[in-house]
């Protein structure tokens, strides 16, 4: 298959995409948010555990909220793995917050300022729920600093919604049947969250996006940088579709093929529901569901090999009117079945492989479909969902099959979805609402003081598109430009560029793409600073050097110093 | 709705700003500011915080503070004001099912958010309570009774003898089991004070309360909820206890009997810890088990011996070295008629305090000795401190704990006056107050970083 362009704009336009996104970076603090544990590298190295288990709690607005419930049904134990250098009782839950740090205020600030935010004059600490157990209170502390912000992208204004400064969760390491484990370490880190406005016209424009983010994130100096300190959710939709989040791309190159696979998921599932309505289908269809445990037994033995053990039941889902359906592609490998299985592994927690058969599968178990049509009354055109297991997890099996199907009638559900290594995503909740938002009662609300603002003011960076205009207009290529940025090497160019006689451009060359080079090779580059490069480069003569000569001239110094 | 709803919680220059654009609480507006445009709902000011600010719900959920002062405009596009309740559903009703009273006195059993204070206020009706913790008409057939709405450091002599009446009602009215939801800072003083003043009752008496207030998805409320009643339908042990969480992980509660526990931690789960001792009983969703078989029985009898009586001029001091005698003093002279001296190891207090406690004792005040280790029994008889401190006088009072001592010298003194008879009541345990023996494992404070430690902890879930 021909990779597709990512930048096609009338192929997305005529999808109707819409593209936003949330950037999640840890700033670079010396102590968590809310208490005085340090932030150090991960570590799989834990002296205790504990357990515990998550319920829904009222929005603020008296409401119950979506994801919620459906974490509730999980029954899912979450053990947290807590390491003494690391976590206090504060992150346990088993303390109240102490202080916000004021580093990190002052850090989310000046990023504030750099996305030109309104900006908030009293900052109200927030609950926001996650009852997947990512963070042991069952909610996360986050606050806003700033809305309707701006940053240029590809010469286009693109809105910034707002700013948020949050405690980071927890870093799961494993999640089986009704038993999910996190590891501690990496909880109530301050991040800040930049949420986009959806204007993203194309895969290859989100990405470019969170390019500029991530550009303004290390003009700032104030993140921390590196794999597992920053996360994208990528929010798409398309025209008669809905918002999807995927969760969680840690690289920004994911993203393209991510949105455009998604943006082709929900135009499938489009595709779908009129083939479910024109068929004359309707939530009745789905109404009907049998035990088949001594059918599954006796034909599915295989298949159903562990989950038929002791007490365990089989139970089979009528879709009236539905043969065929099931089958209908949704991207690469994957099919509606994909979208009912994926309920069924999260919701029900039944995750061993395949974890349901269904009658439009081509090996599936045909003789077992036929006696659970034969019992309820079906026929040919009518589609059977055949799931076992423990009995508790069956009779959820069955809901979330049922609740599936009526989606699929509605078209796109909202959900929050998860990038598999394929390219393509999996279902991972459904999507929260503002109802799962709370005004914090443990600390009270937070007053900035025009000195704070006027500091963060002050210490903000040029505009990125500004710097980058400058740098372009010296002559350096928007790939130097880029790569100056993201590897921090703009501090030494910055320094040095008034120093040396060097061409802009070959600076640029030195500092990135020759540097890089050099420490490949195991070149200590180290002692590659300003100082240096005015010492080799600051006499006149350097004015009319190449290239290919300041490189070598270069490495020597470098060499000679090692 | 009167003017101090429309701007509830506004006051100085943000309720001043409200009045000049004719906005107010729950109006959806759009303000523009010196910083900017915001818009969103307006929601009501707590009362604790500043009178400069315009609190805002955006429409993504979240709060943001405005300054009043920078207002340019505000304009209102309507109203939209939140309806915040628990849900609530009928408690059903099962003939075959215990039938179970729940008291309330406060705390945060269910709570819900008060937007006077910012803060959160507890909710109650069997219904709210089914509708949060549903789990609960799998149990028993349940009715609520609010008492009081304080916070437990607000509860005191009167409370307590009202809601020892309140409980003696209930058992004598024919309940299967009471359970009684308290703040849990002073829950142990009232567990202590409803042994002496609620006896030998025919039925369990359960008190319960919460550490993570039950607004919150990770809150111990609903499973300590749902351990106290089933201890107090199920469990055959009839006497006054706190069921709380044993470990901080979601495992099991723990049984403790009213005048032997106390609140260990100011926020852990685990706080409560039967002193000197070990529980009655574990309790979790699958089973109650004993851990000891010296407890009183549940019986078919609706009795209960009520005595609640309460003399509030008693007082602890807190030994702490280099006392002045006019603390004491202080106390003779204002009244007070016994005091629980909480003293340093075995049961000491210095010499310049030896005056005092003998003015104290010769002006008919009952002095009575604990110790502020917690753990172990007053011993006076071990260094000549102790031996001098007896022969002025103070009483040692065995193994109480000092809150414990308090509220039994409280209640004694409601009964007599008499040195002989104060000192006999004290000294004869009501409710396993005073032990005979500490057990070896009554004193068991795990030390963090110990290799053993470590591993018991790798394998355990704490």
């Amino acid at each position: 298959m021909a990779k597709p362009s990512y930048s096609n704009l009338p192929f997305y336009a005529s999808l109707g995409l819409k593209c936003g996104l949330e950037v999640h970076r840890q700033l670079d603090t010396a102590h968590k948010l809310f208490c005085d544990c340090p932030v150090r590298p991960y570590s799989p190295e834990y002296h205790a555990e504990i357990l515990r288990h998550m319920r829904p709690t009222l929005s603020e607005l008296g409401e119950y909220d979506p994801t919620a419930l459906m974490e509730f049904k999980t029954h899912k134990q979450i053990i947290y793995r807590l390491n003494r250098e690391t976590v206090c009782t504060y992150e346990m839950d088993d303390a109240p917050p102490f202080r916000l740090n004021r580093d990190a205020l002052h850090r989310a600030m000046v990023l504030s300022v750099m996305l030109d935010l309104n900006q908030v004059d009293e900052l109200h600490i927030a609950r926001k729920q996650y009852l997947d157990g990512s963070i042991p209170t069952g909610f996360q502390r986050t606050m806003i600093l700033g809305i309707n912000g701006l940053i240029m992208c590809n010469g286009r204004r693109i809105g910034i919604r707002q700013l948020g400064l949050e405690e980071e969760a927890c870093r799961e390491v494993s999640d089986r049947g009704h038993t999910r484990t996190y590891m501690t370490d990496r909880l109530s880190i301050p991040l800040i969250e930049v949420v986009t406005e959806a204007e993203a016209r194309t895969p290859a424009e989100a990405a470019d996006m969170a390019g500029v983010i991530r550009k303004i994130c290390h003009l700032s100096g104030l993140v921390r940088t590196g794999l597992g300190r920053v996360r994208q959710d990528v929010n798409v939709s398309i025209t008669g579709g809905s918002r999807v989040e995927i969760k969680g791309v840690p690289r920004i190159r994911q993203i393209p093929g991510l949105v455009h696979f998604e943006a082709l998921r929900q135009k499938a599932l489009l595709e779908v529901r009129d083939l479910l309505r024109d068929s004359g289908v309707e939530p009745g269809a789905f109404s009907d569901d049998l035990d088949v445990t001594a059918a599954a037994r006796k034909h599915a033995k295989r298949l159903f090999q562990k989950r038929l053990s002791r007490g365990n039941k089989a139970r089979a889902v009528i879709l009236r009117g539905c043969a065929g359906m099931l089958s209908h592609p949704l991207g690469p490998g994957r099919t509606l079945a994909s979208e009912v299985s994926d309920r069924i592994r999260v919701i029900a927690c039944i995750d061993d492989m395949p974890n349901m058969t269904c009658s439009d599968d081509p090996d599936g178990p045909t003789a077992l479909f036929d006696e659970a049509r034969r019992k309820a009354k079906a026929g040919p055109a009518d589609a059977v969902v055949v799931v076992a297991g423990p009995v508790r997890d069956v009779v959820t099996a069955v809901q979330e099959v049922k609740n599936r199907m009526l989606e699929a009638l509605e078209g796109v559900p909202r959900e929050t979805r998860k990038a598999l290594s394929s390219g393509v995503t999996s279902f991972e909740r459904l999507l929260p609402g503002p109802d799962r938002m709370y005004p914090d009662t443990d600390l009270p609300p937070i007053v900035l003081s025009q000195r704070e603002f006027e500091t963060a003011e002050d210490q903000a960076p040029e505009k990125l598109w500004d710097k980058e205009a400058a740098y372009l207009g010296s002559g350096l290529s928007q790939a130097q430009v880029d790569r100056l940025l993201t590897t921090d090497q703009f501090r030494v160019y910055d320094e040095a560029i008034d120093r040396v006689k060097l061409r802009p451009s070959i600076l640029a060359y030195l500092l990135v793409d020759f540097r890089v080079g050099l420490r490949r090779a195991g070149v200590e580059v180290g002692a590659l600073d300003a100082d240096l490069l005015a010492a080799l480069f600051g006499d006149d003569s350097c004015a009319s050097i190449k290239q290919k000569d300041a490189a070598k001239a270069l490495e020597q110094a470098l060499r000679d110093k090692a | 709705m009167t003017q101090g709803d429309k701007f509830k919680g506004y006051r100085g220059p943000g309720l001043e700003t409200l009045k000049r654009f004719n906005v107010g609480v729950w109006e959806d507006v759009c303000v523009r500011s010196a910083k900017g445009e915001f818009r969103g709902i307006i929601l009501p000011r707590s009362e604790t915080a500043d009178d400069r600010h315009i609190v805002l719900k955006l429409d993504t959920g979240y709060n943001v503070g405005v300054a009043a002062a920078s207002c340019i405009e505000i304009t209102s596009k309507g109203r939209r004001e939140a309806n915040y309740h628990i849900q609530e559903n009928e408690f059903p009703t099962d003939p075959a099912k215990p039938d179970v009273v729940l008291f309330g006195t406060g705390g945060t059993i269910a709570s819900r958010l008060d937007y006077r204070t910012g803060a959160v206020i507890p909710a109650f009706s069997p219904g709210e309570l089914y509708g949060s913790v549903p789990e609960l008409a799998d149990i028993c057939n349940l009715t609520t009774k609010k008492l009081y709405g304080v916070f437990s450091e607000n509860m005191g002599p009167n409370e307590w003898i009202g809601l020892a009446k309140a409980v003696a009602g209930a058992i004598e009215s024919g309940v299967d089991g009471i359970v009684i939801g308290h703040g849990t800072d002073t829950m142990h003083h009232t567990a202590a004070i409803l042994s002496f003043m609620i006896q030998e009752p025919a039925v369990p008496v359960v008190m319960v309360g919460s550490q993570r207030s039950s607004d919150r998805p990770s809150s111990d409320a609903a499973l300590n909820l749902i351990h106290a009643t089933s201890a107090a339908c199920i469990s055959d042990i009839a006497e006054v206890m706190v069921c709380m969480f044993g470990p901080t992980s979601d495992k099991y509660g723990l049984l403790h009997r009213g005048t032997r526990v106390r609140k260990m931690h100011s926020s852990s789960r685990s706080t409560f810890r039967t002193i000197g001792d070990i529980p009655l009983a574990l309790i979790s969703e699958a089973e109650i088990r004993p851990l000891r078989t010296d407890y009183l029985k549940r019986r078919p009898d609706r009795k209960v011996k009520l005595d609640a009586v309460y003399d509030d001029r008693v007082s602890i001091v807190y030994y702490y070295p280099g006392m002045k005698p006019d603390v004491v003093d202080a106390l003779v002279d204002n009244g007070y008629r016994g005091i629980v001296i909480a003293g340093t190891g075995l049961g000491h207090v210095n010499k310049p305090l030896y005056p005092a406690l003998k003015r104290a004792v010769a002006k008919g005040v009952h002095v009575f000795m604990t110790v502020q280790t917690l753990w172990g029994y007053v011993q006076m008889y071990v260094y000549d401190t102790g031996r001098d401190l007896m022969d002025l006088g103070v009483i040692p009072a065995a193994n109480m704990t000092p809150e414990v001592a308090l509220m039994k010298l409280g209640w004694t003194l409601a009964h007599s006056d008499d040195r002989d008879e104060v000192g006999r009541m004290m000294l004869t345990p009501v409710a396993h107050e005073i032990t005979e023996r500490e057990p070896p494992d009554g004193y068991l404070i795990l030390q963090g970083g110990l290799p053993e430690v470590e591993r018991f902890l790798k394998s355990y879930q704490m």
